[in-house]
Protein backbone atom coordinates (compact mmCIF):
# COMPACT_ATOMS: atom_id res chain seq x y z
CA UNK A 1 0.00 0.00 0.00
CA UNK A 2 2.59 2.69 1.39
CA UNK A 3 4.65 4.50 -1.61
CA UNK A 4 8.19 4.22 -1.14
CA UNK A 5 10.24 7.98 -0.30
CA UNK A 6 11.08 9.60 -3.59
CA UNK A 7 13.66 11.80 -1.96
CA UNK A 8 13.22 15.23 -1.08
CA UNK A 9 10.45 16.21 -4.15
CA UNK A 10 7.64 17.79 -3.63
CA UNK A 11 5.87 14.66 -4.47
CA UNK A 12 6.74 12.91 -1.78
CA UNK A 13 3.81 14.57 0.24
CA UNK A 14 1.41 12.68 -2.52
CA UNK A 15 2.11 9.82 -0.13
CA UNK A 16 -0.61 9.58 2.25
CA UNK A 17 1.77 8.62 5.28
CA UNK A 18 3.97 11.68 4.15
CA UNK A 19 1.37 13.89 3.98
CA UNK A 20 -0.67 13.04 7.12
CA UNK A 21 1.82 14.54 9.50
CA UNK A 22 2.56 17.35 6.93
CA UNK A 23 -1.04 18.04 7.36
CA UNK A 24 -1.04 17.98 10.99
CA UNK A 25 2.12 20.17 11.77
CA UNK A 26 0.31 22.52 9.33
CA UNK A 27 -3.21 23.41 10.20
CA UNK A 28 -2.84 24.79 14.04
CA UNK A 29 -0.76 27.73 11.99
CA UNK A 30 -3.80 28.16 9.28
CA UNK A 31 -6.17 28.15 12.09
CA UNK A 32 -4.02 30.77 14.39
CA UNK A 33 -3.39 32.49 11.26
CA UNK A 34 -7.13 32.32 10.23
CA UNK A 35 -8.12 33.85 13.97
CA UNK A 36 -5.82 37.09 13.64
CA UNK A 37 -6.92 37.40 10.37
CA UNK A 38 -10.29 37.57 11.56
CA UNK A 39 -10.11 39.54 14.59
CA UNK A 40 -8.50 41.91 12.52
CA UNK A 41 -11.44 42.09 9.67
CA UNK A 42 -13.58 42.29 12.02
CA UNK A 43 -11.60 45.59 13.32
CA UNK A 44 -11.55 46.52 9.89
CA UNK A 45 -15.36 45.87 9.31
CA UNK A 46 -16.38 47.07 12.25
CA UNK A 47 -14.58 50.11 13.15
CA UNK A 48 -12.30 51.64 10.46
CA UNK A 49 -14.48 51.22 7.73
CA UNK A 50 -17.39 54.05 7.42
CA UNK A 51 -21.03 54.31 6.90
CA UNK A 52 -21.94 53.46 3.57
CA UNK A 53 -23.06 56.60 2.17
CA UNK A 54 -26.37 55.03 0.73
CA UNK A 55 -27.00 51.82 2.39
CA UNK A 56 -26.10 53.14 6.04
CA UNK A 57 -24.38 50.38 8.57
CA UNK A 58 -26.21 47.10 6.63
CA UNK A 59 -23.97 47.08 4.30
CA UNK A 60 -21.21 45.66 6.71
CA UNK A 61 -22.67 42.15 5.90
CA UNK A 62 -20.54 42.61 2.86
CA UNK A 63 -17.63 41.79 4.80
CA UNK A 64 -18.71 37.84 5.37
CA UNK A 65 -21.03 38.00 2.45
CA UNK A 66 -18.40 38.59 -0.44
CA UNK A 67 -15.23 36.32 1.18
CA UNK A 68 -18.21 33.45 1.60
CA UNK A 69 -19.42 33.59 -1.86
CA UNK A 70 -15.55 34.28 -3.38
CA UNK A 71 -14.72 30.94 -1.31
CA UNK A 72 -17.93 28.70 -2.12
CA UNK A 73 -16.78 29.20 -6.05
CA UNK A 74 -12.96 28.77 -5.22
CA UNK A 75 -13.27 25.71 -3.08
CA UNK A 76 -15.32 24.05 -6.01
CA UNK A 77 -12.43 24.52 -8.74
CA UNK A 78 -9.63 23.25 -5.98
CA UNK A 79 -12.28 20.24 -5.80
CA UNK A 80 -12.37 19.44 -9.56
CA UNK A 81 -9.01 20.76 -9.72
CA UNK A 82 -7.38 17.17 -7.07
CA UNK A 83 -10.88 15.55 -8.97
CA UNK A 84 -8.35 16.11 -12.21
CA UNK A 85 -5.18 15.13 -10.52
CA UNK A 86 -6.64 11.90 -9.24
CA UNK A 87 -8.06 11.03 -12.21
CA UNK A 88 -5.55 11.33 -14.21
CA UNK A 89 -2.39 10.86 -11.99
CA UNK A 90 -4.37 8.35 -9.92
CA UNK A 91 -3.46 9.51 -6.44
CA UNK A 92 -5.52 8.48 -3.61
CA UNK A 93 -4.44 11.62 -1.84
CA UNK A 94 -5.91 14.28 -4.46
CA UNK A 95 -9.44 12.63 -4.15
CA UNK A 96 -9.59 12.85 -0.38
CA UNK A 97 -8.78 16.70 -0.76
CA UNK A 98 -11.66 17.15 -2.51
CA UNK A 99 -13.91 15.16 -0.55
CA UNK A 100 -12.52 17.00 2.77
CA UNK A 101 -13.55 20.35 1.08
CA UNK A 102 -16.78 19.60 -0.47
CA UNK A 103 -18.58 20.19 3.32
CA UNK A 104 -16.65 23.58 4.06
CA UNK A 105 -17.35 24.83 0.45
CA UNK A 106 -21.04 23.78 1.15
CA UNK A 107 -20.22 25.85 4.30
CA UNK A 108 -19.68 28.93 2.45
CA UNK A 109 -22.93 28.75 0.18
CA UNK A 110 -24.94 28.26 2.41
CA UNK A 111 -22.78 31.34 4.55
CA UNK A 112 -23.34 33.50 1.16
CA UNK A 113 -26.83 32.50 0.87
CA UNK A 114 -28.21 33.55 4.20
CA UNK A 115 -26.22 36.54 4.65
CA UNK A 116 -27.59 37.44 0.77
CA UNK A 117 -31.00 37.21 2.33
CA UNK A 118 -30.46 39.32 5.14
CA UNK A 119 -28.88 41.59 3.37
CA UNK A 120 -31.45 42.12 0.90
CA UNK A 121 -34.25 42.15 2.96
CA UNK A 122 -33.29 45.65 4.26
CA UNK A 123 -31.65 46.81 0.92
CA UNK A 124 -34.11 45.78 -1.83
CA UNK A 125 -37.05 44.53 0.41
CA UNK A 126 -37.14 41.03 0.10
CA UNK A 127 -35.00 38.64 1.47
CA UNK A 128 -34.45 36.23 -1.97
CA UNK A 129 -35.03 37.39 -5.59
CA UNK A 130 -34.21 35.64 -8.50
CA UNK A 131 -30.55 37.92 -9.18
CA UNK A 132 -28.30 36.11 -11.03
CA UNK A 133 -25.95 35.64 -8.47
CA UNK A 134 -28.15 34.49 -5.70
CA UNK A 135 -29.67 31.72 -8.20
CA UNK A 136 -26.18 30.50 -9.37
CA UNK A 137 -25.13 30.31 -5.86
CA UNK A 138 -27.78 28.09 -4.95
CA UNK A 139 -27.58 25.60 -7.50
CA UNK A 140 -23.75 25.92 -6.56
CA UNK A 141 -25.10 24.91 -3.24
CA UNK A 142 -26.88 21.45 -4.73
CA UNK A 143 -23.97 20.52 -6.65
CA UNK A 144 -21.99 20.27 -3.99
CA UNK A 145 -24.70 18.73 -1.87
CA UNK A 146 -24.61 15.85 -5.06
CA UNK A 147 -21.32 15.76 -4.50
CA UNK A 148 -21.59 15.01 -0.96
CA UNK A 149 -24.65 12.37 -1.19
CA UNK A 150 -22.79 10.11 -4.22
CA UNK A 151 -19.59 9.83 -2.77
CA UNK A 152 -21.48 8.84 0.73
CA UNK A 153 -23.67 6.60 -0.95
CA UNK A 154 -21.00 4.80 -2.34
CA UNK A 155 -19.72 2.30 -0.39
CA UNK A 156 -16.87 0.86 -2.03
CA UNK A 157 -14.19 3.61 -1.81
CA UNK A 158 -12.41 3.08 -5.22
CA UNK A 159 -15.40 3.49 -6.88
CA UNK A 160 -16.56 6.74 -4.35
CA UNK A 161 -13.25 8.49 -5.13
CA UNK A 162 -13.71 8.01 -9.11
CA UNK A 163 -17.63 8.90 -9.26
CA UNK A 164 -16.98 11.68 -7.20
CA UNK A 165 -14.39 13.30 -9.44
CA UNK A 166 -16.22 12.60 -12.40
CA UNK A 167 -19.56 14.24 -10.92
CA UNK A 168 -17.20 17.18 -10.32
CA UNK A 169 -15.89 17.58 -12.85
CA UNK A 170 -18.81 17.73 -14.73
CA UNK A 171 -20.33 20.24 -12.44
CA UNK A 172 -17.00 22.31 -13.01
CA UNK A 173 -17.58 22.56 -16.70
CA UNK A 174 -21.04 22.91 -15.94
CA UNK A 175 -20.98 26.33 -13.91
CA UNK A 176 -19.82 29.29 -15.77
CA UNK A 177 -22.82 27.29 -18.18
CA UNK A 178 -25.32 27.66 -15.19
CA UNK A 179 -23.97 31.13 -14.08
CA UNK A 180 -24.25 32.69 -17.73
CA UNK A 181 -27.55 30.57 -18.42
CA UNK A 182 -28.93 32.36 -15.31
CA UNK A 183 -28.01 35.68 -16.19
CA UNK A 184 -29.57 35.43 -19.72
CA UNK A 185 -32.95 34.29 -17.80
CA UNK A 186 -32.71 37.29 -15.31
CA UNK A 187 -32.07 39.85 -17.41
CA UNK A 188 -34.89 38.95 -19.60
CA UNK A 189 -37.35 37.85 -16.96
CA UNK A 190 -36.54 40.95 -13.87
CA UNK A 191 -35.25 44.24 -16.10
CA UNK A 192 -32.72 46.05 -14.11
CA UNK A 193 -35.12 45.87 -11.08
CA UNK A 194 -32.13 45.03 -8.73
CA UNK A 195 -28.51 45.31 -9.68
CA UNK A 196 -26.03 43.72 -7.44
CA UNK A 197 -23.24 44.13 -10.70
CA UNK A 198 -23.20 47.66 -9.96
CA UNK A 199 -20.50 48.12 -6.53
CA UNK A 200 -21.09 51.72 -5.22
CA UNK A 201 -17.31 53.11 -5.05
CA UNK A 202 -15.86 51.65 -2.85
CA UNK A 203 -13.55 53.14 0.50
CA UNK A 204 -10.40 51.74 0.66
CA UNK A 205 -10.99 50.72 4.07
CA UNK A 206 -14.13 48.87 2.83
CA UNK A 207 -12.11 47.08 0.70
CA UNK A 208 -9.16 46.44 2.96
CA UNK A 209 -11.92 44.86 5.49
CA UNK A 210 -13.09 42.53 3.09
CA UNK A 211 -9.82 41.26 1.41
CA UNK A 212 -8.11 40.66 4.69
CA UNK A 213 -11.68 38.70 5.97
CA UNK A 214 -10.92 36.80 2.26
CA UNK A 215 -7.62 35.76 3.57
CA UNK A 216 -9.24 34.62 6.89
CA UNK A 217 -11.62 32.38 4.94
CA UNK A 218 -8.75 30.93 3.19
CA UNK A 219 -6.89 29.95 6.52
CA UNK A 220 -9.73 28.94 8.02
CA UNK A 221 -10.56 26.53 4.88
CA UNK A 222 -7.29 25.12 4.99
CA UNK A 223 -6.56 24.63 8.47
CA UNK A 224 -10.09 22.94 8.45
CA UNK A 225 -9.48 20.84 5.44
CA UNK A 226 -6.13 19.55 6.72
CA UNK A 227 -7.89 18.75 9.87
CA UNK A 228 -10.28 16.33 8.19
CA UNK A 229 -8.44 15.02 5.62
CA UNK A 230 -6.20 13.70 8.56
CA UNK A 231 -9.31 11.74 9.38
CA UNK A 232 -9.95 10.39 6.22
CA UNK A 233 -6.54 9.52 5.46
CA UNK A 234 -6.59 7.12 9.16
CA UNK A 235 -9.99 5.92 7.63
CA UNK A 236 -8.38 5.00 4.47
CA UNK A 237 -5.46 3.61 5.54
CA UNK A 238 -5.96 1.50 8.30
CA UNK A 239 -4.65 -1.00 7.48
CA UNK A 240 -0.88 0.01 6.86
CA UNK A 241 1.38 0.12 10.09
CA UNK A 242 2.14 3.63 10.22
CA UNK A 243 -1.54 4.04 10.91
CA UNK A 244 -1.30 1.44 13.66
CA UNK A 245 1.68 3.82 15.27
CA UNK A 246 -0.22 6.50 14.80
CA UNK A 247 -3.22 5.06 16.28
CA UNK A 248 -0.81 3.64 19.41
CA UNK A 249 0.66 6.89 19.86
CA UNK A 250 -2.53 9.21 19.42
CA UNK A 251 -3.96 6.18 22.36
CA UNK A 252 -1.26 6.99 24.83
CA UNK A 253 -1.58 10.53 24.36
CA UNK A 254 -5.25 10.18 25.06
CA UNK A 255 -4.44 8.67 28.78
CA UNK A 256 -3.21 4.97 27.90
CA UNK A 257 -6.71 3.72 27.06
CA UNK A 258 -6.02 0.81 24.52
CA UNK B 1 -16.73 0.86 -36.25
CA UNK B 2 -20.40 2.15 -36.63
CA UNK B 3 -22.05 -1.09 -37.34
CA UNK B 4 -21.60 -1.56 -33.27
CA UNK B 5 -23.34 1.78 -33.18
CA UNK B 6 -26.41 0.78 -35.27
CA UNK B 7 -26.33 -2.78 -33.78
CA UNK B 8 -26.37 -1.52 -30.10
CA UNK B 9 -29.16 1.37 -31.62
CA UNK B 10 -30.90 -1.33 -33.12
CA UNK B 11 -31.06 -3.98 -30.22
CA UNK B 12 -31.81 -0.85 -27.86
CA UNK B 13 -35.25 0.12 -30.13
CA UNK B 14 -36.37 -3.78 -29.98
CA UNK B 15 -36.12 -4.05 -26.77
CA UNK B 16 -37.94 -0.83 -25.93
CA UNK B 17 -40.41 -2.08 -28.86
CA UNK B 18 -40.67 -5.14 -26.16
CA UNK B 19 -41.29 -3.31 -22.91
CA UNK B 20 -43.72 -0.41 -24.71
CA UNK B 21 -45.39 -0.47 -21.32
CA UNK B 22 -42.44 1.61 -19.77
CA UNK B 23 -42.93 4.29 -22.64
CA UNK B 24 -46.28 4.71 -22.36
CA UNK B 25 -45.96 5.15 -18.65
CA UNK B 26 -43.56 8.17 -19.01
CA UNK B 27 -45.98 9.18 -21.55
CA UNK B 28 -48.72 9.07 -19.26
CA UNK B 29 -46.45 10.80 -16.59
CA UNK B 30 -46.00 13.89 -18.56
CA UNK B 31 -49.62 14.09 -19.37
CA UNK B 32 -50.37 13.69 -16.07
CA UNK B 33 -48.11 16.41 -14.66
CA UNK B 34 -49.13 18.88 -16.83
CA UNK B 35 -52.57 18.33 -16.32
CA UNK B 36 -51.99 19.10 -12.67
CA UNK B 37 -51.06 21.85 -13.24
CA UNK B 38 -54.82 23.30 -13.67
CA UNK B 39 -55.50 21.94 -10.31
CA UNK B 40 -53.12 23.45 -8.65
CA UNK B 41 -52.86 27.46 -10.14
CA UNK B 42 -56.41 27.62 -11.32
CA UNK B 43 -58.32 27.34 -14.18
CA UNK B 44 -57.82 30.69 -15.80
CA UNK B 45 -57.06 30.83 -19.48
CA UNK B 46 -54.98 33.53 -19.21
CA UNK B 47 -53.05 32.60 -16.51
CA UNK B 48 -52.54 28.94 -17.83
CA UNK B 49 -51.33 30.44 -21.19
CA UNK B 50 -49.04 32.58 -19.09
CA UNK B 51 -47.56 29.53 -17.49
CA UNK B 52 -47.35 26.71 -20.66
CA UNK B 53 -44.14 27.07 -21.67
CA UNK B 54 -42.49 26.65 -18.62
CA UNK B 55 -45.21 23.74 -17.35
CA UNK B 56 -44.91 22.16 -20.81
CA UNK B 57 -40.86 22.24 -20.36
CA UNK B 58 -40.74 21.56 -16.60
CA UNK B 59 -42.95 18.05 -17.15
CA UNK B 60 -40.35 17.04 -20.05
CA UNK B 61 -37.23 17.15 -17.83
CA UNK B 62 -39.16 15.43 -15.00
CA UNK B 63 -40.51 12.40 -17.96
CA UNK B 64 -36.84 12.53 -18.50
CA UNK B 65 -35.70 12.31 -15.32
CA UNK B 66 -38.21 9.18 -13.95
CA UNK B 67 -36.91 7.49 -17.02
CA UNK B 68 -33.37 8.13 -16.73
CA UNK B 69 -32.50 4.97 -14.61
CA UNK B 70 -33.83 2.66 -17.12
CA UNK B 71 -30.67 3.34 -19.65
CA UNK B 72 -27.96 0.96 -17.94
CA UNK B 73 -30.15 -0.62 -15.68
CA UNK B 74 -31.73 -3.82 -17.17
CA UNK B 75 -28.03 -3.89 -19.25
CA UNK B 76 -25.90 -3.65 -15.67
CA UNK B 77 -28.07 -6.11 -14.06
CA UNK B 78 -27.91 -8.67 -16.99
CA UNK B 79 -24.23 -8.35 -17.49
CA UNK B 80 -24.52 -7.19 -20.58
CA UNK B 81 -22.89 -3.30 -19.45
CA UNK B 82 -20.14 -5.39 -18.62
CA UNK B 83 -19.59 -7.75 -21.78
CA UNK B 84 -19.75 -3.98 -23.69
CA UNK B 85 -17.11 -2.47 -21.69
CA UNK B 86 -14.89 -5.22 -22.53
CA UNK B 87 -15.75 -5.60 -25.93
CA UNK B 88 -13.07 -3.71 -28.21
CA UNK B 89 -15.92 -1.65 -29.71
CA UNK B 90 -15.46 2.18 -28.89
CA UNK B 91 -17.43 2.35 -25.91
CA UNK B 92 -18.12 6.50 -26.75
CA UNK B 93 -20.35 5.06 -29.87
CA UNK B 94 -22.57 2.19 -28.21
CA UNK B 95 -22.65 4.49 -25.11
CA UNK B 96 -24.37 7.00 -28.15
CA UNK B 97 -26.21 4.77 -29.13
CA UNK B 98 -27.62 3.62 -26.46
CA UNK B 99 -28.55 7.69 -25.44
CA UNK B 100 -29.60 7.68 -28.66
CA UNK B 101 -32.09 4.93 -28.24
CA UNK B 102 -33.39 6.06 -24.91
CA UNK B 103 -34.02 9.25 -26.40
CA UNK B 104 -35.93 7.95 -29.55
CA UNK B 105 -37.92 5.98 -26.40
CA UNK B 106 -38.69 8.58 -24.47
CA UNK B 107 -37.99 12.49 -25.83
CA UNK B 108 -39.07 12.07 -29.14
CA UNK B 109 -42.65 10.88 -27.70
CA UNK B 110 -42.61 13.47 -24.92
CA UNK B 111 -42.29 15.90 -28.01
CA UNK B 112 -44.48 14.42 -30.25
CA UNK B 113 -47.27 14.96 -27.19
CA UNK B 114 -46.22 18.32 -26.12
CA UNK B 115 -48.02 20.28 -28.43
CA UNK B 116 -51.41 18.33 -27.66
CA UNK B 117 -50.52 19.66 -24.51
CA UNK B 118 -50.09 22.52 -25.57
CA UNK B 119 -53.76 23.36 -26.64
CA UNK B 120 -54.51 22.01 -23.25
CA UNK B 121 -52.87 25.22 -21.84
CA UNK B 122 -54.24 27.19 -24.44
CA UNK B 123 -50.60 28.02 -25.74
CA UNK B 124 -50.98 30.37 -28.67
CA UNK B 125 -50.65 29.19 -32.11
CA UNK B 126 -47.53 31.13 -33.15
CA UNK B 127 -45.80 29.39 -30.28
CA UNK B 128 -46.47 25.63 -31.43
CA UNK B 129 -42.59 25.29 -33.51
CA UNK B 130 -40.76 27.44 -31.21
CA UNK B 131 -42.11 24.69 -28.64
CA UNK B 132 -41.31 21.86 -30.51
CA UNK B 133 -38.27 22.83 -32.26
CA UNK B 134 -36.84 23.79 -28.48
CA UNK B 135 -37.91 20.20 -27.68
CA UNK B 136 -36.19 18.19 -29.65
CA UNK B 137 -33.08 20.60 -29.32
CA UNK B 138 -33.22 20.10 -25.67
CA UNK B 139 -34.24 16.94 -25.00
CA UNK B 140 -31.71 15.19 -26.44
CA UNK B 141 -29.15 17.03 -23.99
CA UNK B 142 -31.47 16.29 -21.02
CA UNK B 143 -30.73 11.99 -21.99
CA UNK B 144 -26.99 12.98 -22.13
CA UNK B 145 -26.73 14.65 -19.27
CA UNK B 146 -28.35 12.44 -17.13
CA UNK B 147 -26.57 9.66 -18.67
CA UNK B 148 -23.70 10.70 -16.66
CA UNK B 149 -25.79 10.80 -13.57
CA UNK B 150 -27.24 7.14 -14.82
CA UNK B 151 -23.85 5.83 -15.18
CA UNK B 152 -22.78 7.30 -11.64
CA UNK B 153 -25.63 5.97 -9.56
CA UNK B 154 -25.92 2.66 -11.29
CA UNK B 155 -26.81 -0.07 -8.57
CA UNK B 156 -26.77 2.24 -5.41
CA UNK B 157 -29.52 2.01 -3.01
CA UNK B 158 -32.00 5.14 -2.82
CA UNK B 159 -30.15 5.80 -6.58
CA UNK B 160 -33.27 7.41 -7.90
CA UNK B 161 -33.48 10.63 -5.14
CA UNK B 162 -29.54 10.84 -5.78
CA UNK B 163 -30.03 11.06 -9.88
CA UNK B 164 -32.41 13.82 -9.22
CA UNK B 165 -30.07 15.93 -6.98
CA UNK B 166 -27.15 15.41 -9.22
CA UNK B 167 -28.83 16.12 -12.21
CA UNK B 168 -31.16 18.77 -11.56
CA UNK B 169 -28.89 21.62 -11.21
CA UNK B 170 -27.35 20.18 -14.56
CA UNK B 171 -30.49 20.19 -16.19
CA UNK B 172 -31.34 24.12 -15.29
CA UNK B 173 -29.40 26.32 -18.31
CA UNK B 174 -31.35 23.52 -20.74
CA UNK B 175 -34.89 24.64 -18.77
CA UNK B 176 -34.05 28.42 -19.37
CA UNK B 177 -33.79 28.43 -23.28
CA UNK B 178 -35.91 25.79 -23.55
CA UNK B 179 -38.81 27.29 -21.75
CA UNK B 180 -37.50 30.73 -22.95
CA UNK B 181 -37.42 29.87 -26.72
CA UNK B 182 -41.28 29.74 -26.24
CA UNK B 183 -41.53 33.09 -24.72
CA UNK B 184 -39.28 34.92 -26.47
CA UNK B 185 -41.20 33.50 -29.37
CA UNK B 186 -44.91 34.77 -27.79
CA UNK B 187 -43.42 38.25 -26.48
CA UNK B 188 -42.36 38.71 -30.21
CA UNK B 189 -38.72 38.72 -29.91
CA UNK B 190 -38.10 35.33 -31.77
CA UNK B 191 -36.76 32.38 -30.51
CA UNK B 192 -33.63 31.88 -33.15
CA UNK B 193 -31.08 33.51 -30.34
CA UNK B 194 -32.38 30.67 -27.55
CA UNK B 195 -32.44 27.72 -30.56
CA UNK B 196 -29.23 28.57 -31.78
CA UNK B 197 -28.02 28.48 -27.81
CA UNK B 198 -29.43 24.78 -27.58
CA UNK B 199 -28.24 23.89 -30.22
CA UNK B 200 -24.40 24.91 -29.40
CA UNK B 201 -25.88 23.05 -26.08
CA UNK B 202 -26.06 20.33 -27.97
CA UNK B 203 -23.39 19.94 -29.61
CA UNK B 204 -20.85 20.41 -26.56
CA UNK B 205 -23.06 17.86 -24.92
CA UNK B 206 -23.04 15.18 -27.56
CA UNK B 207 -18.71 16.30 -27.57
CA UNK B 208 -18.20 15.84 -24.17
CA UNK B 209 -21.17 13.77 -22.02
CA UNK B 210 -20.50 10.44 -23.90
CA UNK B 211 -16.91 10.59 -22.42
CA UNK B 212 -17.48 11.16 -19.06
CA UNK B 213 -20.38 8.61 -19.87
CA UNK B 214 -17.98 6.23 -20.17
CA UNK B 215 -15.59 6.85 -17.84
CA UNK B 216 -18.89 6.89 -15.70
CA UNK B 217 -19.49 3.51 -16.59
CA UNK B 218 -16.20 2.05 -16.03
CA UNK B 219 -16.38 3.45 -12.67
CA UNK B 220 -19.33 1.96 -11.85
CA UNK B 221 -19.14 -1.44 -12.98
CA UNK B 222 -15.40 -2.31 -12.12
CA UNK C 1 -14.11 55.71 16.57
CA UNK C 2 -17.47 55.85 14.70
CA UNK C 3 -19.62 54.51 17.19
CA UNK C 4 -20.99 56.72 20.13
CA UNK C 5 -21.65 54.12 22.50
CA UNK C 6 -22.11 50.38 22.56
CA UNK C 7 -25.60 50.33 21.97
CA UNK C 8 -25.15 52.39 18.81
CA UNK C 9 -22.90 49.53 18.11
CA UNK C 10 -25.18 46.87 18.46
CA UNK C 11 -28.06 48.67 16.79
CA UNK C 12 -26.08 49.08 13.54
CA UNK C 13 -28.50 52.07 12.55
CA UNK C 14 -31.34 49.99 13.11
CA UNK C 15 -30.39 47.14 10.76
CA UNK C 16 -28.59 45.18 14.21
CA UNK C 17 -30.55 42.11 13.20
CA UNK C 18 -29.92 41.64 9.66
CA UNK C 19 -25.78 42.68 10.59
CA UNK C 20 -25.80 40.57 13.83
CA UNK C 21 -27.64 37.70 11.89
CA UNK C 22 -25.27 37.56 9.38
CA UNK C 23 -22.50 37.47 11.45
CA UNK C 24 -23.78 35.23 13.79
CA UNK C 25 -25.09 32.35 11.69
CA UNK C 26 -21.69 32.71 10.01
CA UNK C 27 -19.24 31.91 13.15
CA UNK C 28 -21.82 29.50 14.45
CA UNK C 29 -21.42 27.79 11.71
CA UNK C 30 -17.58 27.87 11.80
CA UNK C 31 -17.61 26.56 15.28
CA UNK C 32 -19.81 23.83 14.43
CA UNK C 33 -17.73 22.75 11.94
CA UNK C 34 -14.53 23.02 14.29
CA UNK C 35 -16.26 20.95 16.61
CA UNK C 36 -17.46 18.37 14.27
CA UNK C 37 -13.83 17.92 12.66
CA UNK C 38 -12.44 17.56 15.95
CA UNK C 39 -15.24 15.03 16.58
CA UNK C 40 -14.41 12.90 13.79
CA UNK C 41 -11.03 12.97 14.81
CA UNK C 42 -11.71 11.11 18.10
CA UNK C 43 -14.25 8.67 16.47
CA UNK C 44 -12.50 7.77 13.78
CA UNK C 45 -9.48 7.61 16.35
CA UNK C 46 -11.27 5.04 19.11
CA UNK C 47 -12.92 2.86 16.57
CA UNK C 48 -10.19 2.02 14.66
CA UNK C 49 -8.31 1.27 18.11
CA UNK C 50 -11.29 -0.83 18.52
CA UNK C 51 -11.15 -2.10 15.19
CA UNK C 52 -7.62 -3.14 15.78
CA UNK C 53 -8.16 -4.81 18.66
CA UNK C 54 -10.45 -6.82 17.14
CA UNK C 55 -8.20 -7.73 13.96
CA UNK C 56 -5.27 -8.96 16.12
CA UNK C 57 -1.91 -7.06 17.73
CA UNK C 58 -0.12 -5.67 15.54
CA UNK C 59 -2.68 -4.41 13.24
CA UNK C 60 -1.54 -6.75 10.18
CA UNK C 61 -4.35 -9.44 10.69
CA UNK C 62 -6.37 -8.10 8.06
CA UNK C 63 -9.31 -10.21 6.98
CA UNK C 64 -9.48 -11.80 10.45
CA UNK C 65 -13.42 -11.82 9.86
CA UNK C 66 -13.94 -8.07 10.36
CA UNK C 67 -12.81 -6.40 7.61
CA UNK C 68 -14.39 -2.86 8.33
CA UNK C 69 -14.34 -1.14 11.04
CA UNK C 70 -17.87 0.28 10.16
CA UNK C 71 -17.76 3.25 8.30
CA UNK C 72 -17.96 6.30 9.75
CA UNK C 73 -20.52 8.15 7.64
CA UNK C 74 -21.12 11.43 9.22
CA UNK C 75 -20.98 14.83 7.11
CA UNK C 76 -18.29 16.04 8.64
Amino acid sequence: MSRPDRGPSILRFAAPQNFYPLAGRLAPWFAGAAALLTLAGLWLSFFVAPTDATQGEVYRVIFIHVPAAWMSMFVYLVMAFWSAVGLVMNTRLSFLMSQALAPTGAMFCVVALWTGALWGKPTWGTYWVWDARLTSQALLLFLYLGFIALTRAIEDPRRADRAGAIIALVGAVNVPVIYFSVKWWNTLHQGASVSLTKAPSMATTMLAGMLVMAVAAWAYTLAVVLWRVRSMILERERHTEWVGAELMREALRQGGRA
Amino acid sequence: MLSAFFAVLRRDLLLAWRGRADVLVTLAFFVIVVCLFPFGVGAEANLLRTIAPGVLWVAALLACLLSLHRLFAQDHADGTLEQLLLSSEPAVLWVTAKVLAFWLTTGLPVVVVAPVLGMLLDLEQGAYPALVISLVLGTPILALLGAVGAALTLGLRGGGMLLALLVLPLFVPVLIFGAGAVEAELSGTGATAHLLLLGGGLAGALALAPWACVAALRVSTE
Amino acid sequence: MQWESWSAFWNMGGAGFFVWGSYGLTFALVALELVLVFQRRKDTVNRLLRWRKAVGRNGSGVGAGKESPGESRAIP
